[in-house]
Protein backbone atom coordinates (compact mmCIF):
# COMPACT_ATOMS: atom_id res chain seq x y z
CA UNK A 1 0.00 0.00 0.00
CA UNK A 2 1.26 3.43 -0.84
CA UNK A 3 -0.92 6.31 0.48
CA UNK A 4 -0.80 9.92 -1.01
CA UNK A 5 0.76 12.39 0.60
CA UNK A 6 -2.36 14.02 1.88
CA UNK A 7 -4.01 10.44 2.77
CA UNK A 8 -3.43 9.25 7.02
CA UNK A 9 -2.83 5.98 7.37
CA UNK A 10 -5.21 3.81 8.88
CA UNK A 11 -5.89 2.83 12.36
CA UNK A 12 -3.41 0.12 13.85
CA UNK A 13 -6.29 -2.96 13.81
CA UNK A 14 -5.45 -4.28 17.78
CA UNK A 15 -6.30 -0.31 17.97
CA UNK A 16 -8.71 -0.53 16.36
CA UNK A 17 -10.29 -3.95 17.76
CA UNK A 18 -10.36 -2.35 21.12
CA UNK A 19 -12.56 0.80 20.27
CA UNK A 20 -14.53 -1.18 18.40
CA UNK A 21 -14.95 -3.48 21.51
CA UNK A 22 -15.00 -0.60 24.01
CA UNK A 23 -17.89 0.85 21.69
CA UNK A 24 -19.70 -2.94 21.75
CA UNK A 25 -19.16 -3.00 25.43
CA UNK A 26 -21.04 0.38 26.19
CA UNK A 27 -23.68 -0.06 23.54
CA UNK A 28 -24.45 -3.08 25.96
CA UNK A 29 -24.55 -1.20 29.06
CA UNK A 30 -26.61 1.52 27.76
CA UNK A 31 -29.41 -0.24 25.78
CA UNK A 32 -29.06 -3.91 26.53
CA UNK A 33 -28.40 -4.63 22.76
CA UNK A 34 -25.14 -4.33 20.74
CA UNK A 35 -24.66 -3.08 16.86
CA UNK A 36 -26.37 -3.54 13.73
CA UNK A 37 -26.34 -2.76 10.15
CA UNK A 38 -28.83 -4.81 7.98
CA UNK A 39 -32.06 -4.23 10.47
CA UNK A 40 -31.94 -0.32 8.91
CA UNK A 41 -31.87 -1.32 5.21
CA UNK A 42 -34.88 -3.71 5.91
CA UNK A 43 -36.73 -0.80 7.84
CA UNK A 44 -36.69 1.17 4.67
CA UNK A 45 -37.41 -1.36 2.45
CA UNK A 46 -40.44 -1.87 4.66
CA UNK A 47 -41.11 1.74 4.68
CA UNK A 48 -40.69 2.23 1.16
CA UNK A 49 -42.88 -0.89 0.08
CA UNK A 50 -45.82 0.42 2.64
CA UNK A 51 -45.78 3.81 1.37
CA UNK A 52 -46.00 2.31 -2.55
CA UNK A 53 -48.22 -0.68 -2.35
CA UNK A 54 -49.47 -0.31 1.62
CA UNK A 55 -51.90 -3.33 0.99
CA UNK A 56 -49.35 -5.35 -0.23
CA UNK A 57 -46.94 -4.83 3.25
CA UNK A 58 -49.27 -5.85 5.60
CA UNK A 59 -50.32 -9.03 3.86
CA UNK A 60 -47.09 -9.97 3.15
CA UNK A 61 -45.69 -12.33 6.08
CA UNK A 62 -42.18 -10.73 6.41
CA UNK A 63 -42.82 -7.59 5.80
CA UNK A 64 -46.06 -7.08 7.53
CA UNK A 65 -44.33 -8.14 11.27
CA UNK A 66 -42.57 -5.18 11.11
CA UNK A 67 -45.62 -2.73 10.51
CA UNK A 68 -47.71 -1.11 13.74
CA UNK A 69 -49.86 1.01 13.49
CA UNK A 70 -48.44 3.64 16.27
CA UNK A 71 -44.87 3.32 15.02
CA UNK A 72 -43.72 4.22 11.54
CA UNK A 73 -40.99 1.81 10.29
CA UNK A 74 -38.10 4.03 10.17
CA UNK A 75 -38.46 4.76 13.76
CA UNK A 76 -36.10 2.23 14.46
CA UNK A 77 -33.03 2.27 16.75
CA UNK A 78 -30.94 0.55 13.88
CA UNK A 79 -32.29 3.40 11.63
CA UNK A 80 -31.10 6.03 13.98
CA UNK A 81 -27.66 4.31 14.51
CA UNK A 82 -26.71 3.88 10.64
CA UNK A 83 -27.82 7.40 10.02
CA UNK A 84 -24.66 8.03 12.87
CA UNK A 85 -22.79 5.16 10.63
CA UNK A 86 -22.94 7.68 7.59
CA UNK A 87 -21.89 10.43 9.51
CA UNK A 88 -19.16 8.93 11.19
CA UNK A 89 -17.48 7.30 8.68
CA UNK A 90 -17.53 10.48 6.43
CA UNK A 91 -16.06 12.34 9.29
CA UNK A 92 -13.15 9.65 9.72
CA UNK A 93 -12.79 9.82 5.67
CA UNK A 94 -12.53 13.39 5.36
CA UNK A 95 -10.32 14.09 8.34
CA UNK A 96 -8.25 11.35 6.44
CA UNK A 97 -8.30 12.87 2.97
CA UNK A 98 -9.77 9.82 2.27
CA UNK A 99 -13.20 11.55 0.27
CA UNK A 100 -13.00 10.56 -3.55
CA UNK A 101 -15.91 9.42 -5.75
CA UNK A 102 -14.90 5.94 -7.42
CA UNK A 103 -15.02 2.51 -7.88
CA UNK A 104 -12.22 0.94 -6.21
CA UNK A 105 -11.29 -1.98 -7.82
CA UNK A 106 -8.47 -4.70 -8.67
CA UNK A 107 -6.43 -3.44 -12.10
CA UNK A 108 -7.26 -6.63 -13.61
CA UNK A 109 -10.69 -6.24 -13.48
CA UNK A 110 -12.98 -3.58 -15.55
CA UNK A 111 -15.54 -1.09 -13.10
CA UNK A 112 -18.28 -2.47 -15.01
CA UNK A 113 -16.82 -6.16 -14.12
CA UNK A 114 -16.67 -4.67 -10.26
CA UNK A 115 -20.20 -3.37 -10.29
CA UNK A 116 -21.90 -5.61 -11.50
CA UNK A 117 -20.26 -8.11 -8.51
CA UNK A 118 -20.59 -5.52 -5.74
CA UNK A 119 -24.68 -5.81 -7.12
CA UNK A 120 -24.86 -9.69 -6.95
CA UNK A 121 -22.92 -9.46 -3.55
CA UNK A 122 -25.51 -6.76 -1.94
CA UNK A 123 -27.78 -9.02 -3.56
CA UNK A 124 -26.93 -12.07 -1.55
CA UNK A 125 -26.24 -10.36 1.51
CA UNK A 126 -29.61 -8.65 1.24
CA UNK A 127 -31.23 -12.17 1.07
CA UNK A 128 -28.44 -13.74 3.93
CA UNK A 129 -28.60 -11.31 6.02
CA UNK A 130 -32.79 -12.03 6.57
CA UNK A 131 -32.31 -15.28 6.63
CA UNK A 132 -29.71 -15.24 9.67
CA UNK A 133 -32.06 -12.79 11.21
CA UNK A 134 -28.72 -10.12 11.04
CA UNK A 135 -25.87 -9.67 9.20
CA UNK A 136 -22.11 -9.62 10.47
CA UNK A 137 -22.83 -6.95 12.68
CA UNK A 138 -25.40 -7.23 14.32
CA UNK A 139 -25.86 -11.23 14.13
CA UNK A 140 -21.90 -12.50 13.85
CA UNK A 141 -19.93 -9.70 16.18
CA UNK A 142 -22.85 -8.57 18.67
CA UNK A 143 -23.80 -12.38 18.93
CA UNK A 144 -20.31 -13.50 19.56
CA UNK A 145 -20.04 -10.11 22.19
CA UNK A 146 -23.00 -11.43 23.97
CA UNK A 147 -21.45 -14.90 23.59
CA UNK A 148 -24.64 -16.35 21.82
CA UNK A 149 -24.16 -19.87 19.80
CA UNK A 150 -26.20 -18.20 17.35
CA UNK A 151 -23.44 -15.23 16.80
CA UNK A 152 -20.80 -18.03 16.84
CA UNK A 153 -22.11 -20.28 14.44
CA UNK A 154 -23.51 -17.33 11.73
CA UNK A 155 -19.49 -16.19 11.96
CA UNK A 156 -18.22 -19.53 11.12
CA UNK A 157 -20.63 -19.75 8.07
CA UNK A 158 -20.35 -16.47 7.26
CA UNK A 159 -16.21 -16.97 6.74
CA UNK A 160 -16.10 -20.20 5.90
CA UNK A 161 -18.12 -19.32 3.23
CA UNK A 162 -16.20 -16.86 1.53
CA UNK A 163 -12.80 -19.47 2.41
CA UNK A 164 -14.49 -22.23 0.46
CA UNK A 165 -15.46 -19.60 -2.51
CA UNK A 166 -12.27 -17.65 -2.36
CA UNK A 167 -10.90 -19.93 -5.24
CA UNK A 168 -13.48 -19.08 -7.63
CA UNK A 169 -13.26 -15.58 -7.12
CA UNK A 170 -10.23 -14.76 -7.20
CA UNK A 171 -9.68 -13.12 -10.22
CA UNK A 172 -11.79 -10.27 -8.95
CA UNK A 173 -9.25 -9.65 -6.17
CA UNK A 174 -6.11 -11.03 -6.88
CA UNK B 1 -26.85 -0.90 37.28
CA UNK B 2 -26.85 -1.55 33.86
CA UNK B 3 -28.30 -1.94 30.94
CA UNK B 4 -29.54 1.69 31.49
CA UNK B 5 -32.06 2.23 28.86
CA UNK B 6 -34.21 -1.08 29.54
CA UNK B 7 -33.76 -0.41 33.26
CA UNK B 8 -35.34 3.15 32.92
CA UNK B 9 -32.12 4.65 34.26
CA UNK B 10 -31.59 6.83 30.99
CA UNK B 11 -34.97 7.67 29.48
CA UNK B 12 -36.15 6.18 26.52
CA UNK B 13 -36.88 9.24 24.90
CA UNK B 14 -32.67 10.22 24.65
CA UNK B 15 -32.73 6.40 22.83
CA UNK B 16 -32.45 7.72 19.06
CA UNK B 17 -30.24 10.79 20.07
CA UNK B 18 -27.48 7.96 21.40
CA UNK B 19 -28.40 5.81 18.42
CA UNK B 20 -26.81 8.26 16.05
CA UNK B 21 -23.75 8.66 18.62
CA UNK B 22 -23.17 5.10 19.17
CA UNK B 23 -23.67 4.60 15.53
CA UNK B 24 -21.21 7.88 14.67
CA UNK B 25 -18.68 6.01 16.82
CA UNK B 26 -18.94 2.52 14.86
CA UNK B 27 -18.92 4.11 11.25
CA UNK B 28 -15.68 5.96 12.18
CA UNK B 29 -13.97 3.27 14.07
CA UNK B 30 -14.86 0.82 10.67
CA UNK B 31 -13.33 3.61 8.24
CA UNK B 32 -10.50 4.00 10.26
CA UNK B 33 -9.59 0.60 10.28
CA UNK B 34 -10.15 0.73 6.82
CA UNK B 35 -13.36 -1.39 6.41
CA UNK B 36 -14.19 1.85 4.05
CA UNK B 37 -12.07 -0.95 1.32
CA UNK B 38 -13.32 -3.43 -0.35
CA UNK B 39 -10.13 -4.83 -1.42
CA UNK B 40 -8.66 -4.41 2.48
CA UNK B 41 -11.43 -6.46 3.82
CA UNK B 42 -11.61 -9.26 0.71
CA UNK B 43 -7.52 -9.47 1.79
CA UNK B 44 -8.78 -11.72 4.69
CA UNK B 45 -9.64 -14.24 2.25
CA UNK B 46 -7.06 -14.61 0.52
CA UNK B 47 -4.14 -14.05 2.97
CA UNK B 48 -2.57 -10.60 2.09
CA UNK B 49 -4.37 -8.36 4.51
CA UNK B 50 -5.67 -10.28 7.55
CA UNK B 51 -7.05 -6.21 8.99
CA UNK B 52 -11.05 -7.67 9.27
CA UNK B 53 -9.50 -10.92 11.27
CA UNK B 54 -8.09 -8.54 13.91
CA UNK B 55 -10.37 -6.18 14.29
CA UNK B 56 -13.13 -8.26 14.34
CA UNK B 57 -11.47 -10.69 16.82
CA UNK B 58 -10.22 -8.42 19.38
CA UNK B 59 -13.45 -6.16 19.17
CA UNK B 60 -15.44 -9.27 20.41
CA UNK B 61 -12.97 -10.27 22.97
CA UNK B 62 -12.89 -7.17 24.18
CA UNK B 63 -16.82 -6.52 24.65
CA UNK B 64 -17.11 -10.60 25.75
CA UNK B 65 -14.83 -9.89 28.54
CA UNK B 66 -16.15 -6.88 29.48
CA UNK B 67 -19.97 -8.05 29.38
CA UNK B 68 -18.05 -10.67 32.31
CA UNK B 69 -15.97 -8.35 34.16
CA UNK B 70 -18.92 -5.69 34.11
CA UNK B 71 -21.35 -8.56 35.50
CA UNK B 72 -19.02 -9.80 37.60
CA UNK B 73 -18.25 -6.48 39.34
CA UNK B 74 -22.43 -5.85 39.08
CA UNK B 75 -21.95 -2.81 37.32
CA UNK B 76 -24.22 -4.89 34.36
CA UNK B 77 -26.97 -7.28 34.42
CA UNK B 78 -25.81 -10.02 31.52
CA UNK B 79 -29.24 -11.68 32.02
CA UNK B 80 -30.89 -8.92 30.67
CA UNK B 81 -28.90 -8.41 27.46
CA UNK B 82 -30.52 -9.27 24.23
CA UNK B 83 -29.05 -12.70 22.91
CA UNK B 84 -29.58 -13.70 19.25
CA UNK B 85 -31.91 -16.43 19.52
CA UNK B 86 -30.27 -19.83 17.68
CA UNK B 87 -31.92 -20.70 14.55
CA UNK B 88 -30.09 -23.84 12.92
CA UNK B 89 -31.60 -23.04 9.62
CA UNK B 90 -31.05 -19.49 9.81
CA UNK B 91 -27.93 -19.37 10.88
CA UNK B 92 -26.39 -21.75 8.86
CA UNK B 93 -27.99 -21.09 5.48
CA UNK B 94 -28.10 -17.55 6.39
CA UNK B 95 -24.50 -17.82 6.91
CA UNK B 96 -23.63 -19.50 3.59
CA UNK B 97 -25.70 -16.86 1.29
CA UNK B 98 -23.95 -14.02 3.30
CA UNK B 99 -20.37 -15.54 2.92
CA UNK B 100 -20.89 -16.02 -0.90
CA UNK B 101 -21.93 -12.23 -1.02
CA UNK B 102 -19.36 -11.37 0.99
CA UNK B 103 -16.51 -12.66 -1.36
CA UNK B 104 -18.55 -11.78 -4.67
CA UNK B 105 -19.47 -8.18 -3.25
CA UNK B 106 -16.61 -7.48 -1.11
CA UNK B 107 -18.35 -5.69 1.73
CA UNK B 108 -20.57 -6.74 4.40
CA UNK B 109 -23.24 -4.45 5.07
CA UNK B 110 -22.00 -2.13 7.77
CA UNK B 111 -18.65 -1.82 6.09
CA UNK B 112 -20.67 -0.96 2.82
CA UNK B 113 -22.37 1.94 4.19
CA UNK B 114 -18.98 3.53 5.67
CA UNK B 115 -17.51 2.93 2.01
CA UNK B 116 -20.72 4.59 0.54
CA UNK B 117 -20.20 7.82 2.54
CA UNK B 118 -16.86 8.07 1.55
CA UNK B 119 -18.01 7.76 -2.01
CA UNK B 120 -17.12 4.43 -3.26
CA UNK B 121 -19.42 3.95 -6.05
CA UNK B 122 -19.57 -0.13 -5.83
CA UNK B 123 -20.68 0.21 -2.36
CA UNK B 124 -23.60 2.72 -3.16
CA UNK B 125 -24.14 -0.33 -5.53
CA UNK B 126 -24.11 -2.37 -3.29
CA UNK B 127 -25.95 -1.20 -0.31
CA UNK B 128 -28.64 -0.35 -2.62
CA UNK B 129 -28.56 -4.12 -3.74
CA UNK B 130 -29.19 -5.08 -0.34
CA UNK B 131 -32.42 -3.46 0.02
CA UNK B 132 -33.36 -5.19 -3.59
CA UNK B 133 -32.07 -8.82 -2.06
CA UNK B 134 -34.23 -7.55 1.21
CA UNK B 135 -37.34 -6.91 -1.14
CA UNK B 136 -36.91 -10.36 -3.02
CA UNK B 137 -36.76 -12.32 0.03
CA UNK B 138 -40.00 -10.99 1.34
CA UNK B 139 -41.82 -12.15 -2.24
CA UNK B 140 -40.36 -15.81 -1.53
CA UNK B 141 -40.86 -15.32 2.13
CA UNK B 142 -44.52 -17.56 1.69
CA UNK B 143 -42.65 -20.04 0.07
CA UNK B 144 -39.69 -20.68 2.98
CA UNK B 145 -41.56 -18.98 5.95
CA UNK B 146 -41.50 -22.89 7.49
CA UNK B 147 -37.69 -23.60 6.90
CA UNK B 148 -36.98 -19.93 7.96
CA UNK B 149 -39.06 -20.34 11.20
CA UNK B 150 -37.94 -24.03 12.15
CA UNK B 151 -35.36 -25.49 14.10
CA UNK B 152 -35.48 -22.65 16.81
CA UNK B 153 -33.57 -23.33 19.57
CA UNK B 154 -34.08 -20.37 21.56
CA UNK B 155 -31.28 -17.90 22.96
CA UNK B 156 -29.09 -20.23 23.46
CA UNK B 157 -25.33 -19.65 24.84
CA UNK B 158 -22.11 -20.95 23.57
CA UNK B 159 -20.47 -21.89 26.61
CA UNK B 160 -24.05 -23.44 27.48
CA UNK B 161 -24.03 -25.23 24.40
CA UNK B 162 -20.39 -27.37 25.49
CA UNK B 163 -21.03 -27.08 28.82
CA UNK B 164 -18.58 -25.00 29.96
CA UNK B 165 -18.94 -22.19 32.97
CA UNK B 166 -18.50 -18.79 31.00
CA UNK B 167 -14.72 -18.21 32.59
CA UNK B 168 -13.60 -21.25 30.90
CA UNK B 169 -15.12 -20.42 27.34
CA UNK B 170 -14.16 -16.95 27.78
CA UNK B 171 -10.26 -18.18 28.39
CA UNK B 172 -10.27 -20.34 25.13
CA UNK B 173 -11.73 -17.66 23.50
CA UNK B 174 -9.16 -15.60 23.95
CA UNK B 175 -6.35 -18.01 23.47
CA UNK B 176 -8.07 -18.98 19.93
CA UNK B 177 -7.88 -15.21 19.16
CA UNK B 178 -3.73 -15.04 20.12
CA UNK B 179 -3.47 -17.62 18.07
CA UNK B 180 -5.26 -16.34 15.53
CA UNK B 181 -3.12 -13.35 15.26
CA UNK B 182 0.43 -15.02 15.24
CA UNK B 183 -0.56 -17.45 12.28
CA UNK B 184 -2.02 -15.29 9.91
CA UNK B 185 0.26 -12.50 10.83
CA UNK B 186 3.16 -15.73 9.65
CA UNK B 187 0.66 -16.37 6.86
CA UNK B 188 1.07 -12.57 5.65
CA UNK B 189 4.00 -12.75 5.15
CA UNK B 190 4.50 -15.08 2.82
CA UNK B 191 1.75 -14.24 0.36
CA UNK B 192 2.45 -11.83 -2.11
CA UNK B 193 1.30 -8.58 -1.30
CA UNK B 194 -1.45 -7.17 -3.04
CA UNK B 195 -0.95 -3.37 -4.47
CA UNK B 196 -4.70 -1.42 -3.41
Amino acid sequence: MKPKDSVKPYFNPYFGGILLGGLLLLTFFLTGRGLGASGAAKSTVVATVDKVAPKYAEENHYLGQFLSDDKHPMNDWLVFEVIGVLAGAFLSGALAGRLTFKVEHSPKITSRRRLIFAAIGGLLFGIGSQLGRGCTSGAALTGMAALSLAGFVTMIFIFGTGYVAAYFFRKNWI
Amino acid sequence: MGPLIPQDIINPAWSNAIAVLIGMGFGFILESCGFSSSRKLAGVFYGYDFVVLRVFFTAAVTAAVGIFFFNYMGWLDARMLYINPYYINGAIVGGIVMGLGFITGGYCPGTSYCAAAIGKIDAIVFSVFMMVGILLFSLVYPLIENFYNASSKGPVLIYEALGMSPAVFLAIFVVIALVAFIVTSRIEKKVKKVEY
